[in-house]
């Protein structure tokens, strides 16, 4: 019986990515604290597209930093493929954010003077991979997104939808396991998110990795896997995805 | 990342133009000025490095070379006396008039050297025989002297002109290294000197000395000054004497330092501005490259190879333009102007520490940046 149990266990964890389980987090202090995410649990499968949704102040965005390794929690334990985040130092986590997990901002965060192809390489400059080949990988990332005329064009020289192309090669360039997005489709008209979106799950889509999206933009649900409505700093309604929104 | 750190820095054009020419000037003005400086110090030396003698033997009292306190006439055989002198001359030196063809005056400094040896000459001939000297009623002039005292046309070999209204022909032109009074030299004998100079007392300005083999200069000096009570001073000790007189007692140092100050001041708030707002601009960026795994360690390299590059452009640049300066506004000796090699290496440590400053405060903005900044719309 218990080893039943910890086989079950065991394949649970093998097809978990991420694992969630009573985040904590407040800001501020004495009167003025603010307790942002209230004991959040949450499980994220490899290979699955989750969509976090929920109101403004829900604490979509600190659950996403949390389970980053760029905010510290509370209390409660963030494991991604089975590495407990909160156990690793500083550095360790710096580390582990450049080999495992992708991001794509809702501001792109694209630098300036850098071209397209450029920019799309930069973790792989970061990872310490020569010039050329860095260039080479993110060209081919670009060109599956339909970037290949656009490769030497600057930020300032595309449109946002372009630029949010580029922010997703730049994420996916890397092959991360864990595609965490902060609102991807916030600074884009309906049409042009829509179809990025569309592009993301395309390309992003894989058996092992697992994708986070932030968004309001319920148009673009129907990409999603599940869709978890997060209110007052919990988890509240998780729906399959395709179902009509609540 | 170096080539990232490098493209962002070329690109932003106004900041980067901003940044080079703010470290330009600063290089350009701390090399313009120290080199200036120098130059001066170099001139205020000239009378000391152009008879080339390795110890001068001076009054007890005098503090640089150009305050003539004059020696007894048996100073030159009182020195010779003491063990390790191989020689020992004497030296005539003092402003006088010379009156020209034409009836005007100018201020000339006449040196007399020992007639026998000519120890004291200059080193280097322009025109004639110095050995010509000992004819009678005969000067070498420097170049300086040949532009005062009536131009190329009216000044050259053969000409004769009036030293206190003593008449004298010119039988050689030397080069001189300029003077800080910038008078003209003129030399001459040493018994000539005396001739044709005003009565005194005591007319003997120096003795110059030379140790024997195996006695260096330093150790004669020090014998000439136990033995004799007079000054004595090798040729670099008394010029070293005579720079720190000038620093002390005019205003010069202070001067020239304060637009030194000046110079590493501009360059550092202009440096240090400009990158801390190259920084803060890059926020989100750099919060971004956080967040996707860039350490504040690979920053700090990022910061320090855009601080050090652009510092080492404008080094060049500014050394160049004030090359270019000496080149042009001191040529033919018009301006003191001696750049040297530690000050290159001391500019170069200036600036050093200008991209340093400027990008610690950046590297400190970035070491706090949390990278959740991105995340915030």
């Amino acid at each position: 019986m218990v080893n039943q149990s910890v086989e079950l266990f065991e394949q649970e964890l093998s097809h978990g990515l991420v694992r969630a389980r009573g985040i904590t987090k407040s800001f501020g202090e004495g009167d003025t604290k603010i307790p942002v995410l209230k004991g959040v649990d949450l499980d994220v499968a490899k290979g699955e597209v989750l969509f976090l949704v929920g109101p403004s102040g829900s604490g979509k965005t600190t659950l996403l930093s949390v389970i980053a390794g760029i905010l510290e929690s509370d209390e409660g334990e963030v494991r991604i493929l089975g590495e407990s985040i909160h156990d690793l130092s500083a550095a360790e986590k710096t580390c582990f954010r450049r080999d495992h997990l992708g991001f794509i901002f809702q501001q792109y965060n694209l630098l300036p003077t850098l071209t397209a192809v450029e920019n799309a390489a930069v973790p792989l400059f970061i990872r310490g991979m020569k010039k050329m080949e860095a260039i080479g990988r993110a060209e081919e990332v670009l060109k599956t997104m339909g970037m290949g005329e656009r490769l030497k064009a600057v930020p300032s020289k595309l449109s946002g939808g372009e630029q949010q192309r580029v922010a997703i090669a730049r994420a996916l360039v890397g092959e991360p396991q864990l595609l965490l997005c902060d609102e991807p489709t916030a600074s884009l008209d309906g049409e042009t998110g829509h179809r990025v979106v569309e592009q993301l799950c395309e390309v992003g889509k894989h058996p092992d990795r697992a994708v986070i999206i932030i968004t309001h933009d319920s148009r673009i649900f129907e990409f999603g896997d599940r869709i978890v409505h997060m209110e007052d700093g919990q988890v509240g309604q998780i729906q399959q995805g395709q179902e009509d929104p609540i | 990342m170096n080539f990232v750190a490098l493209k962002m820095l070329f690109g932003d054009r106004a900041k980067y133009m901003m940044l080079l020419a703010g470290l330009t000037f600063s290089t350009m003005l701390i090399v313009q000025q120290g080199s200036i400086f120098w130059g001066l110090m170099t001139w205020s030396q000239s009378g000391i490095t152009n008879i080339n003698a390795p110890v001068w033997v001076t009054d007890p009292n005098i503090n640089q070379v150009e305050e003539i306190k004059p020696l007894a006439d048996t100073a030159v055989n009182v020195v010779r006396s003491v063990p390790g002198v191989e020689w020992a001359v004497p030296l005539y030196k003092g402003v006088q008039r010379a009156r020209l063809r034409d009836g005007n005056y100018e201020q000339i400094a006449l040196v007399g050297i020992d007639s026998s040896t000519l120890i004291g000459r200059p080193h280097k001939m322009i025109e004639g025989r110095i050995e010509d000297l000992r004819a009678p009623d005969t000067v070498a002039i420097d170049q300086l002297a040949v532009k005062r005292l009536g131009g190329p046309d009216r000044m050259h070999l053969g000409t004769t002109f009036e030293i206190n209204d003593h008449l004298v022909k010119v039988v050689a032109i030397v080069h001189a290294q300029k003077s800080f009074q910038n008078f003209p030299f003129i030399y001459t004998t040493y018994e000539r000197a005396l001739g044709v100079t005003p009565q005194e007392r005591r007319k003997l300005s120096y003795v110059l000395a030379s140790p024997v083999e195996g006695v260096n200069p330093e150790e004669l000096a020090r014998r000439i000054r136990e033995h004799t009570g007079l000054g004595a001073y090798t040729e670099d000790q008394f010029g070293w004497k005579t720079v720190r007189w000038i620093l002390e007692n005019t205003g010069i140092g202070v001067n020239f330092g304060t637009t030194v100050v000046l110079g590493f001041v501009v360059g550092m708030a202009i440096a240090g501005q400009t990158f801390y707002l190259f920084t803060i601009e890059n926020l989100r960026q750099f919060g971004a490259l956080k967040a996707i795994g860039a350490s504040t360690g690979m920053l700090a390299r990022m910061i320090l190879l855009q601080s050090f590059t652009v510092g080492l452009i404008g080094y060049g640049l500014g050394i160049g333009l004030a090359t270019l300066f000496g080149l042009t506004a001191g040529s033919g000796g018009r301006l003191p102007f001696v750049e040297t090699w530690p000050l290159l290496v001391g500019v170069g440590g200036a600036l050093l520490m200008i991209c340093s400053l400027s990008s610690a405060i950046s590297i400190r903005k970035l070491a706090k940046l949390e990278p959740a900044v991105v995340f915030r719309g």
